[in-house]
Order: structure tokens, then sequence, then C-alpha cells
């Protein structure tokens, strides 16, 4: 398994937000959780990252504890790809995907012909590289996602952690940032990653974790999880789904659109 | 060449320039020929073709007041620049933990307790330092966004030793105490010595160093917190690398020179627009930059009139209106 937890409970402050949490991730495999807002997802993905202590539980990355790991071994193994945001400064699209090289230098180094060598292949991996001197402030939504992807990549981590990454983008930027993500996927990269729409995770999901009050509601492929019953229980609305092609496609429908 | 090195280069340039043409400036009139006569006679036996005049004024004036200006000015704004990094927002200035109203606390303390110019500068020198122990104590317990509580601890320690600061002058001898406050607070490179340089070149240079050293991760704290750390920096320890070594060299400076206002707010956003925002490039050039500027200004401060105008003056009146401007071109 390329990612596995083990009974984790995370709180904050005496508010218990994740109990007795276990799945785990093969490799290759893109993982969405699903899951009402404050369920924990982001608490989830904080413990994973370490940047939050769990209470109990323990999380391994190809079978090493992660807690066992300094900040600079465990960037070598997971990284982050945050929502595309807006920075303080105007840096370069290139000196932001430079930035992730960190993990690969010792001590207070700066990165060298062999860390740009990595920016620019990870701009190319995924089609940026004409971006390569613009500034990330003045490049659309879209691009800032594909953005935070390369630096992901240059981090040189093999499994990725994205917290919603194509919410704010339009349609067109949705349906691109997930063809790259499938892409990823086919390469071999692990990914875990937040999603609010269970018709996404039709199309796009190997795998379903699906939360419901700090617990794991279910686990397994899209066809076996999403079904309209547990998606009125995780989210409190009647829907209908309908497949596709052979079945091949399912999407989901708020039921009362039909009812009238 | 790439445009970086450039730039830097062209920099340098200009500052060896102000730095010669400083030497020459002042009282008694000294033409370039008898400038490197003068500086060259140190090291290679040349016959003295200049007066003794010439030759005190600049050992003993003119040297340690441009080698003093240098410092403060290379100081100031690389302070500001990692400030300004490391709490994310280009509005910081050097003295956001409160040093510079700990150092004119101290100051003031100081003056009123009939010390000489060195006893003035050690003691806004460890009151700076004191503050920002104090503010940093204090930020540490905030719950939730740490550089939020630091900030904020900040704001409310500075007001705590501004306020000591006005009831010490409200106590101060009017006619004797309270000018020589008054001058201090206003900031000024005049009466320069060489021992106040041997007493500001170590603090300094013992916080400029680490900073270059780690100029590269100053970006990645640009980025926020956790982010930095999902790419595998220790976010907390560079941290609190950056703000001991950032605050040494601001508490040196004003120790020194008083309250010099905008130059570690409006030489890094200068910089920044000159060269863009990676620190390798940007701490360098927020150096050279400081150091020239603050050397064109006292030479205005010292020349201007015929008694001196305090450099912090000057530094506000160049600094604000430019700010100002920086402000309306950001906007388009």
């Amino acid at each position: 398994m390329e990612l596995k937890v083990t009974h984790l409970d995370a709180c904050y402050g005496k508010h218990k937000v994740l109990s007795d949490l276990s799945f785990s991730l093969p490799k290759g495999k893109l993982m969405c959780v699903l899951g009402p807002n404050g369920v924990g997802k982001s608490t989830l993905f904080q413990c994973i990252l370490g940047l939050k202590k769990q209470q109990a539980g323990k999380i391994y990355i190809q079978g090493v504890e992660v807690e066992t790991l300094n900040i600079r071994q465990r960037a070598k193994q997971i990284a982050f790809i945050p929502q595309s945001h807006h920075p303080v400064f105007s840096y370069k699209v290139k000196d932001i995907v430079l930035m992730s090289t960190e993990s690969t230098l010792s001590g207070i180094k700066s990165p060298g012909k062999r860390q740009m060598e990595m920016a620019l292949e990870a701009m190319e991996r995924v089609g940026i590289s004409h971006l390569a001197e613009r500034k990330y402030t003045q490049i659309s939504g879209g691009e800032r996602q594909l953005v935070m992807i390369a630096r992901a990549l240059a981090q040189q981590a093999k499994v990725l952690i994205m917290d919603e990454p194509t919410s704010n983008l339009d349609y067109g930027n949705q349906v691109r940032i997930m063809k790259q993500i499938r892409k990823l996927v086919e390469d071999g990269y692990t990914i875990l990653q937040s999603c609010h729409q269970p018709d996404q995770a039709f199309l796009y999901a190997d795998e379903i974790l699906a939360l419901w009050k700090g617990r794991v509601l279910a686990q397994g492929s899209p066809k076996e999880v999403l079904t309209e019953e547990l998606i009125q229980k995780i989210y409190g609305v009647d829907v209908e789904i309908k497949s596709f092609h052979e079945d091949q496609i399912r999407v989901c429908i708020p039921a009362y659109l039909h009812k009238s | 060449m790439k445009k970086e090195t450039k730039i830097l280069t062209a920099l340098s340039i200009c500052l060896a320039f102000v730095f010669l043409i400083s030497f020459g400036l002042g009282k008694y009139p000294i033409n370039i020929k008898e400038l490197l006569g003068i500086l060259g006679s140190k090291i290679l036996p040349i016959k003295q073709f200049w007066t003794n005049n010439q030759q005190i004024a600049l050992f003993n004036i003119r040297m340690p007041r441009i080698l003093l200006g240098i410092l403060v000015g290379a100081a100031l704004p690389t302070a500001g620049v990692c400030y300004q990094g490391i709490f994310r927002n280009p509005m910081v200035s050097p003295d956001l933990l409160g040093a510079s109203s700990g150092a004119a606390f101290g100051a003031v303390l100081a003056i009123l307790s009939g010390a000489g110019f060195l006893g003035i500068s050690m003691s806004a020198f460890f009151f700076a330092l004191f503050t920002v122990w104090i503010v940093c104590m204090v930020g540490k317990h905030a719950k939730g966004n740490s550089a939020l509580g630091l900030v904020l601890s900040g704001i409310m320690v500075s007001s705590v030793f501004t306020s000591a600061t006005s009831f010490l002058k409200l106590v101060a001898d009017p006619d004797q105490e309270l000018p020589a406050i008054t001058y201090w607070l206003m900031g000024s490179l005049a009466g320069a010595k060489k021992s106040d340089v041997a007493f500001v070149i170590l603090p300094i240079l013992s916080g400029m160093i680490p900073l270059f050293l780690l100029r590269w991760k100053l970006n990645l704290l640009t980025i926020g917190e956790e982010e930095a750390r999902t790419m595998g920096i220790d976010v907390v320890k560079i941290r609190g690398i950056v703000i001991a070594c950032a605050t040494l060299i601001t508490a040196a400076s004003i120790s020194v020179s008083g309250m010099i206002g905008w130059v570690g707010l409006v030489i890094p956003h200068f910089a920044r627009m000159l060269i863009g925002c990676d620190y390798r490039k940007l701490l360098p050039a927020s150096v050279l930059m400081g150091a020239t500027f603050m050397l064109i200004v006292d030479n205005i401060a010292r020349l201007a009139t015929t008694s001196e105008i305090p450099i912090g003056i000057l530094t506000s009146f160049v600094g604000a209106p430019f700010f100002l401007y920086l402000i309306m071109r950001e906007g388009e």
C-alpha cells in the first residue's frame, strides 16, 4: 500500500474531528474524499502532511511511519497541492515551481542547475513551459492551478494530496485540470484529493472515501460506494443516479428537478 | 550576462561612485586626486601633497560618517525586506516588532541618567533587543495564527514603550535634556565617530551574514507557513533565526543613528520593482540601494544648509511621497 492510515483520531481543542479513521490507498490510484463541509477532510490532510498532530493512530507512506520522518524527508514523500491562491509577492512562475525543490537540497544550499532542470521538467509535464517567465499573479486561475501541480511534481514526491483542486475554476479549466490529474495517476502517482462533486468522483476517481461525522462511512470503487442512499445520508439531499453509455458514465441529479 | 547580474553590477558601481564622491564633499574640499593620495598613502609610500587638515577631516570626520551611513543604509532595508517576507506583508518596516520604540526608550533613559554617547548607544541597543524579546515571548502564547500574534503583541508592547518614553520626556529638564532627546529621536549620523563604527560593525555583520546565507529560504516563507512546511522547510526554526538576525541589525543601526524612518520600508519596494521578488537577488539589491540612498541623503543633510538637518527628517520627506507614488502605481 502506498498510503495507509490506521485508527486515526484528531481533535481541535476538545472537539473531536476524526475518530478511528482507517483506510488504505494502493500505488497509482486516485482517491476522492467526499463528505459534507466540516467533516474533517482538511484535518485528515493536515495530519498526513504533518501540519497537525493526531491524538492517536498511525500514518504510513510506502510502509514507513511518517511520524518518524523529519520535515525534509516527509516532503520527499508527500507533496501538497493547495487551491490556487493569490500570493503577496509577484514571483515568476519558474521561481514558484523551483521553490519545492527545497526538499532535494541539503543544509542552507540554494537551488542549482539540477533543481532548475527539475522545475523545467515539471512545467513541461503539465504543459506550462511557455508561462515560465510570466508573473504568477498575472496568469489565469486555471494556469495558477497548473503551476501548483507543477510545483508538487518538482518536489519529486510520489504521493500528492490535493485540496479541492478544481474549486474556483470555470468548467473548461475543471476538465483540463482533471485530465492532467488523471494523466499523473496513469504515470504512477498516487493521489488523494478532496472533492465536492459526486459527478467528478464518478468521472475520475478509482476509489472513494466517504466520511460522515468524523468516521469512514464507506470505501470502495465509485460505482459500489456512491449510491443514492449514501449521498442522501452525507449531504442530506435526495438525488437520482443515472447511467449513460452502457453504464460507463454515471451522473447524479437532484431529485426535486424530476418530481414537478 | 543575465539581466539581474547586470542590475546588481550597475548598483555596485553606483555605490562605489557615491562612496568616493561623499569623501570629497564638505567644508574642506578634497579632490579625487588628493583623496586617492590620502587613502593610498596608508598602504603605499606616497609623498604628501595634501594638507594635514584634509587628512584629519578625511579620517576622523568623513570616514566614520560615510562608513556608518553605509552600514545603517545597508542594515535597515535588509531587516525590512526580511520582515516583509516572513510576515508576508509589503507594508512592514523593521520596527514592526518594537525595536525602535524600545531603542527610543533606552536612549531617553540613558540621556536622563547623564550617560555619554557610548552609554546612550548601548542602552538603546539593549532596550531594542529586550523589547523584541518581550514581543516574541508574548507572541508565542498567542493562539492560532502565530505570525498575527507576533504582530499584535508588537503593536501593544511598542505602545507601552512609546508611552514610557513620553513620560520620561515629561519629567526631563526642558533646557538640557529635552533638546538632546528630541534631537536623538529625529535620527542623525552627525558626529559619527570611529567608536560608533566599531560598536555597530560586529552586530550588523553577524546579523547580515546568516540572512545572506538563508536568503533562498526566505522565498518559501513568503508563500505561507503550512505550504512552506509541506515543501520541506522548518518554518519555525528559519523564521526564528531570521527574526533574531533582522532584529540584531535593526537594533544596532538605530542605536547609533537614532530613528531613521522609511529607509527600511521604501528601499525594499524599490529593489523589488527593479529586480523582482527572488530574495537571492532582492537582498543584495536592497543592501546596495539602501547604502547608496543613505549616503546621498546624508550628503544633503550635512551640506544643504549651514547647520545640519537631521537625516531622519529628510528620509521621511523623500520616503513618504515616494511611497504614495508606489501605492498609486500599484493600483494600475
